[in-house]
């Protein structure tokens, strides 16, 4: 017998009982929809997790100054600039997994140029912080040693604020050597940043614009500070491969060594390892998704169930059907097939249906509860694997259970 | 007489109730020439309809042989039995036992579906069987389209289609009107004529008279097998003709 008219054969069982044959699949239906929605939400929360991750940097951690205490009263984190760009210097050449130490203060600032002016944030850096960021320029250049040295006025931008200052129509070529004027002093922008995106917390990364570190103390939040050449944070980024707890450990033993902490004092900095908090959001996320689509598959495992009580049902009701078949030649294995082909069809369109109702409830949770999704060609495979084999797996006891009545006793079967 | 289609010897079948055995056939030896026509009678129990059965190698015996056409059927199993169903076969029913919500036509290309007949062939000979029991109009008819009569001569065509050397029939018009019943069996008289064997199990006598043989079962034993005198026949199917007129 061949496997068109098997299928056949199926298909007209599944047509006869279509109300039947249609809640029965109803129950795969809605299984393989919901394990290809979970799989797409828990997807888009790691995708979202993983682009941070990507637009951090990878292996960074950002060392803050610690917090001043006063009467007794502390301040916040931060409140004392404790960091230096000597720390800086220092860590990156006594700490042998640091590939770089960024050093770089912040503040805002107004940015005018032309007719068109904008509000943003200022960052003092080195070269190093675009590499320890793995920002790349994508017009123009950085800046040049003698620029960091005396002070140059020069800036490199970020797209947010080319778009706010220049408009939609972005032409590195254009914005370079033009002069834009930061709280009052003029600059040249000698560079255009790649686009960063948002970061972690959802700040536009890219509304910023760079100017060498010691022109951002010296000409622009010129604070009497200029002697111990103070720094806001620094970014580090550790070699590859290598522990970044190590590292931790060493420049948190470097630091406390370089500032004449007693044994038992507090540090008045601290370190945070943002690469190991994204990995672990990352790690979570990933378990969300398979918690979610264990949950999903639950229900898929229950549409299997639905199967096999249908099918057994089936079977019993044709009893004298399978009875006539045997008597006129149908061999075991002809009654098997035909009753697993019913099941894993039953299936099978419950499976494509649910694909169906997968992409319809992705996008739905994508476009009412704002999340984002992202359905995975795999996750269709599986589905449809999955569907297939509960077809296969329910299907197959029904099916044996059929090919094995005794022809006689199926043929007199009331 | 040693190229008999049937021949069974010392057949025995049994079944276990519990702790009693039941000797449903209790050693039959009967041989059934290629082209009889041939009626099994007997009460209920009697082991007629094990008999049939066995014969139609729907079951298989305890003890005893059983040549089909030369061949040992009696030992073989599953696969091998269905294959001797299939091709060698035809049955017919009291119930008719024909698929629900399936044309008269596919009904009959039933037994070609597990004899890897293409389709195109499987077509054309069920159509001709159907038109040789009378039926070519209504081969897109289904079962619950049709008259018993017409429901049971859909299923001599199926048991036709594979060109079988023996036809069984099991109370073929049990559940028939005696006027068809006669249309029925008439067929099979015709059939026959043309050369198939058959073999009905009936407790009729008006139907078991249009055959020229009849075998007579009582507690699974052979109590009597004669010839049915065609003379006899005649007369008798002049009768029931008359009463059913």
């Amino acid at each position: 017998m061949n496997a068109f008219a098997i299928l056949r054969i199926a298909l007209n069982a599944l047509r006869v009982n279509k109300l039947r044959s249609t809640l029965t699949m109803l129950g795969i239906i809605i299984g393989v929809a919901a394990v290809i929605t979970m799989i797409a939400v828990g997807n888009g929360a790691q995708a979202r997790v993983e682009e941070q991750i990507k637009s951090l940097g990878s292996n960074i951690m950002i060392i803050f100054p610690g917090s001043t205490l006063a009467s007794g009263a502390r301040g916040g984190a931060g409140s004392q600039q404790t960091l230096t760009e000597d720390d800086a210097a220092a860590i990156a050449r006594e700490v042998p997994e640091v590939q770089v130490a960024a050093p770089s203060s912040r503040g805002t600032g107004q940015v005018v140029a032309g007719n068109s002016n904008w509000s943003t944030t200022i960052y003092g850096v080195t070269n190093d912080y675009f590499e320890a960021r793995e920002w790349p320029i994508v017009g123009g250049r950085l800046f040049e040693p003698g620029e960091i040295q005396s002070a140059g006025k020069v800036a490199i931008v970020g797209q947010s604020v080319t778009r706010q200052l220049f408009g939609e129509a972005f032409d590195p070529e254009a914005i370079l050597g033009q002069t834009v004027r930061i709280r009052q002093v003029p600059f040249t922008v000698i560079g255009v940043l790649d686009k960063k995106g948002q970061s972690m917390l959802g700040q536009d990364q890219d509304d910023v614009v760079f100017v060498p570190i010691a022109t951002a103390r010296n000409r622009l939040f010129g604070q009497a500070q200029g002697k111990l050449r103070r720094v806001g944070t620094i970014s580090v980024k550790t070699r590859e491969g290598l522990s970044m707890a190590d590292a931790e450990e060493k420049i948190r033993a470097l630091m406390r060594q370089r500032h004449r902490l007693q044994a038992g004092a507090d540090d008045d900095f601290s370190i945070r390892n943002l690469t190991e908090i994204l990995q672990a959001q990352e790690a979570s996320s990933k378990i969300m998704t398979l918690l979610l689509a264990a949950v999903a598959s639950v229900s898929l495992v229950v549409g299997g169930i639905g199967i096999m009580n249908i099918m057994l049902v089936s079977v019993t009701e044709r009893t004298r059907e399978i009875g006539l078949r045997m008597a006129v030649g149908a061999r075991g294995r002809d009654i098997l097939m035909q009753f697993l082909v019913e099941a894993v069809t039953l299936s099978l369109i419950g499976g494509l249906l649910g694909i169906l109702l997968g992409f319809g409830g992705s996008a739905a949770v994508g476009k009412f509860a704002g999340w984002r999704v992202e359905i995975e060609a795999a996750s269709i495979f599986l589905a449809v694997g999955f569907s297939a084999g509960v077809g296969i797996f329910f299907g197959f006891y029904p099916a044996r259970k059929a090919a094995g009545l005794r022809p006689i006793e199926a043929l007199r079967y009331e | 007489m040693s190229e008999a289609l049937i021949q069974v010897s010392k057949l025995v079948k049994e079944y276990r109730m519990g702790d009693n055995v039941v000797h449903a056939l209790d050693g039959v030896s009967v041989s059934i020439d290629a082209g009889e026509f041939v009626a099994v009678m007997g009460p209920s129990g009697s082991g007629k309809s094990t008999f049939m059965n066995l014969v139609g190698c729907l079951d298989a015996p305890s003890a005893g042989d059983y040549l089909l056409a030369g061949q040992n059927v009696a030992r073989m199993v599953g696969d091998e039995l269905a294959a001797i169903r299939n091709k060698r076969i035809g049955f017919v029913f009291q119930q008719f036992n024909l698929l629900a919500r399936t044309s008269a036509l596919e009904n009959v290309e039933l037994p070609l579906l597990y004899s890897d007949v293409g389709k195109k062939e499987r077509r054309e000979r069920a159509a001709r069987r159907l038109q040789q029991v009378g039926l070519a109009a209504r081969m897109d008819h289904h079962p619950s389209q049709l008259s018993g009569g017409q429901q049971q001569r859909v299923a001599i065509a199926r048991a036709l289609v594979n060109d079988p050397v023996l036809i069984l029939a099991d109370e073929p018009t049990g559940a028939l009107d005696s006027r068809t019943s006669l249309e029925v069996m008439a067929l099979l008289q015709q059939l026959n004529g043309e050369g198939i064997t058959i073999v009905v199990v009936t407790h009729e006598h008006d139907v078991a008279n249009f055959a020229k043989r009849i075998i007579q079962f009582r507690d699974g034993k052979v109590v009597e097998d004669k010839p049915n005198t065609p003379a006899d026949a005649q007369l008798l199917v002049a009768q029931s003709t008359r009463q059913a007129a």
